[in-house]
């Protein structure tokens, strides 16, 4: 084992805190974490500022205004592991549903004055702007991926996150498959596996917070799904949320009604799918 | 064994169950869980879903009760006797640092003495082809959990006298008519069943009960319903020559038409009751101390399955599922000298895409020796 204890920064870029917050919420694994590595800028636990470099760089959220785009390089200049962590970082995020229309609209549509907003057209993710050299996938990210993320980068190997179907999972619990035994469709076959098939397991269709599996077939559900006879909009819905800007997600939908956009994401929206 | 056959009234089936129970079995049989019959524990007749048919189609599961006072109306759902013989995720060991060395410590459980009960032709003739896959009869390289599981473990079978519109079983030569492995197959009658030991295991079991024997005429009528079913199964693969007509049609452009419709979720691979994929995983703690060596189900649908000297081999889904048809219906045979499926038709009715097996050989019959445009 190295002597020098490795030092770790926690970044945010456009996102709500929440995959951060996960790293707080190891419980159990915290005070192991806090003993093997060195915390070096995490605004969520310490007031550091930000100075030195990194031998990981977490970094949450997406790119969303011309100053981060700054931010990103220099942190990339810093680190020589950079990690991003959650549906923001790695796919733009739920605000990245303002790729599909124009930002102008919803700024006037949100703010009483836009003019002193400044940001961009487009929410990408962090690949999009520097290298990373491993994403967590997520909306929020596992905490069990971020401790294995660290104890395998400890420990000098690969971590072990799979990147295959929900299905697999959902399977190797011995779930019974919503869209066969009910019709309640259910993005598990082309999503990657992570979250403990939470929702399956309580029986609603998986909405895809992980992102599209490793060389999935994102069509062959969607007219699977069609021919079932799922409603155009039920699927356009699905699609649309954390990761409707990964690639795979992005072309599989016709971009969405501006009256069900504005139903799922405005302040106070129902969040319905 | 030919030998004696006997009548268990319907009224007397629970004291098989306790009887078994009582000698030290997990007892686990068919019960309806979560919209699905599935294997699970059985402590009473009550739990058996008696009068309840499963409708099953490609991608569709449905279950009707019908007002008939058959308790086996249905056939098996999604979970096969895989779960229980090899579980989906099993811890081998750990292992610590100790000083200069390691310790190891074998963490794989003893597995439960399990008594299945209600299970049908083409479960165990599953479970006869996963003997071959785990079991060395030279005893050399045998899965250890698997080996152990199916030592101890009794099978009560119930032969078939309906079926699903997805059962290919005739077809394939292993039911509905229970070949393989039971220790005592049962036949339904209105309000009784003729039991059939199969081995001394289960001629113990039924010892202790004094049955009555059954007669010559109800066996044969028993039988008969059996026998129907088999004949008026729908379904069917042609396997003349499938072994070779697989294997020179590798390039046959279905593959490339399957592969629009696969998402390669792997779901068919899962309910596979003779898929036996596996991979493991190693677990580190954060100070680099201990580790952990799982086992865990995997699939051929898994890109990553296929990781070898760096890169993924079989990248597209046309490839995938062309090892996962080309394994169960060719090499198989190559492999362990018998076919891979046995026609239960899970894979059928649980693939999100409705994409059926049986459909997908007729084609490449069909279609023999096309190839797909050289670029
Ligand atoms: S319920 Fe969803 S995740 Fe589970 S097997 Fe079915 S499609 Fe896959
Ligand atoms: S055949 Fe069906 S169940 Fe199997 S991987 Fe393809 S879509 Fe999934
Ligand atoms: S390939 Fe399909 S039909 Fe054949 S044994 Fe497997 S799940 Fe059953
Ligand atoms: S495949 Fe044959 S043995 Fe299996 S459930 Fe169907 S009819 Fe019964």
């Amino acid at each position: 084992m190295a002597t020098k204890k490795p030092r770790i920064g926690v970044f945010k870029f456009a996102s709500c805190d929440g995959c951060q917050l996960s790293l707080l919420d190891c419980e159990d694994e915290l005070l192991a974490i806090a003993d093997a590595v060195e915390i070096g800028y995490f605004l969520e636990a310490t007031r550091k500022p930000l100075t030195g470099e990194f031998d990981i760089a977490l970094v949450e959220g997406s790119i969303s205004t011309p100053e981060q785009i700054e931010q990103i390089h220099d942190i990339r200049n810093r680190s020589r592991m950079l990690v991003t962590i959650g549906a923001c970082a790695t796919a733009g995020g739920i605000q990245a549903l303002r790729n599909f229309a124009d930002v102008r609209e919803f700024l006037s549509a949100v703010y009483a004055s836009p003019e002193y907003i400044d940001t961009l057209k487009t929410s990408t993710p962090i690949a999009d702007h520097v290298r990373v050299d491993f994403e967590l996938r997520g909306c929020p990210v596992s905490k069990h991926h971020l401790v294995e993320l660290i104890s395998a980068t400890l420990a000098g190997r690969r971590p072990n996150i799979p990147r295959h179907s929900v299905c697999i999972d959902c399977k190797r619990l011995g779930l019974t498959c919503l869209p066969v035994a009910y019709g309640i469709p259910c993005l598990g076959p082309i999503t990657q596996s992570g979250c403990g098939v939470i929702c399956p397991s309580y029986h609603r269709g998986c909405y895809g917070c992980f992102g599209p599996a490793h060389r999935t077939n994102v069509q062959g559900l969607v007219r699977a799904y069609q021919s079932a006879g799922v409603p155009e909009e039920t699927l356009d819905l699905l699609l649309h949320t954390f990761n409707a800007w990964a690639p795979g997600f992005r072309e599989s939908t016709r971009s969405v009604p501006e009256e069900l956009l504005s139903r799922s994401t405005g302040p106070g929206g129902s969040g319905e799918r | 064994m030919a030998g004696t056959v006997y009548v268990l009234p319907k009224e007397r089936f629970q004291e098989l169950l306790d009887r078994l129970k009582a000698d030290g079995y997990q007892v686990v049989g068919p019960v309806l869980r979560d919209g699905a019959i599935v294997y699970d524990d059985l402590h009473s007749v009550d739990q058996i879903p008696r009068g309840w048919v499963d409708q099953q189609e490609p991608g569709r599961y449905q279950l009707v009760h019908d007002r008939s006072q058959r308790w086996f109306t249905f056939t098996p759902g999604p979970l096969s006797l895989k779960r229980f013989l090899f579980p989906p995720s099993l811890s081998l060991f750990r292992v610590r640092r100790n000083g200069d060395g390691v310790q190891l410590q074998v963490t794989m459980p003893e597995p439960p003495r399990y008594a299945f009960v209600g299970v049908r032709a083409c479960d165990l003739a599953a479970v006869a082809v996963q003997d071959r896959v785990y079991i060395d009869r030279q005893g050399l390289f045998s899965d250890g959990y698997y080996a152990a599981a199916r030592r101890k473990a009794l099978f009560i079978a119930v032969e078939c006298q309906s079926y699903a519109a997805t059962c290919f079983c005739s077809s394939m030569g292993t039911g509905p008519e229970v070949n393989h492995t039971a220790d005592v197959v049962l036949l339904e009658l209105e309000d009784r069943f003729v039991a059939q030991p199969r081995s001394e295991r289960g001629a113990a079991v039924l010892t202790p009960l004094a049955l009555e024997q059954a007669t010559d005429e109800e066996l044969q009528r028993a039988k008969h319903y059996v026998r129907q079913a088999a004949a008026d199964m729908e379904r069917q693969v042609d396997l003349t020559d499938i072994r070779d007509l697989l294997l020179r049609n590798l390039e046959n452009p279905r593959w490339d038409q399957v592969a629009t419709r696969c998402i390669a979720c792997a779901n068919c691979t899962m309910v596979c009751p003779t898929c036996f994929c596996f991979s493991f995983q190693e677990v580190t703690d954060l100070t680099g101390n201990e580790a952990e060596r799982r086992r865990v189900v995997d699939s051929c649908f898994n890109p990553e399955f296929s990781y070898a000297f760096g890169v993924e081999v079989r990248q597209s889904v046309a490839s995938r599922y062309r090892q996962w048809l080309t394994h169960k219906f060719a090499t198989w045979y190559d492999q362990f000298g018998v076919s891979g499926c046995v026609g239960c038709g899970r894979c059928i009715t649980w693939c999100p895409a409705g994409i059926d097996v049986t459909e997908e050989l007729s084609a490449i019959r069909a279609s023999d020796g096309s190839r797909k445009e050289q670029l």
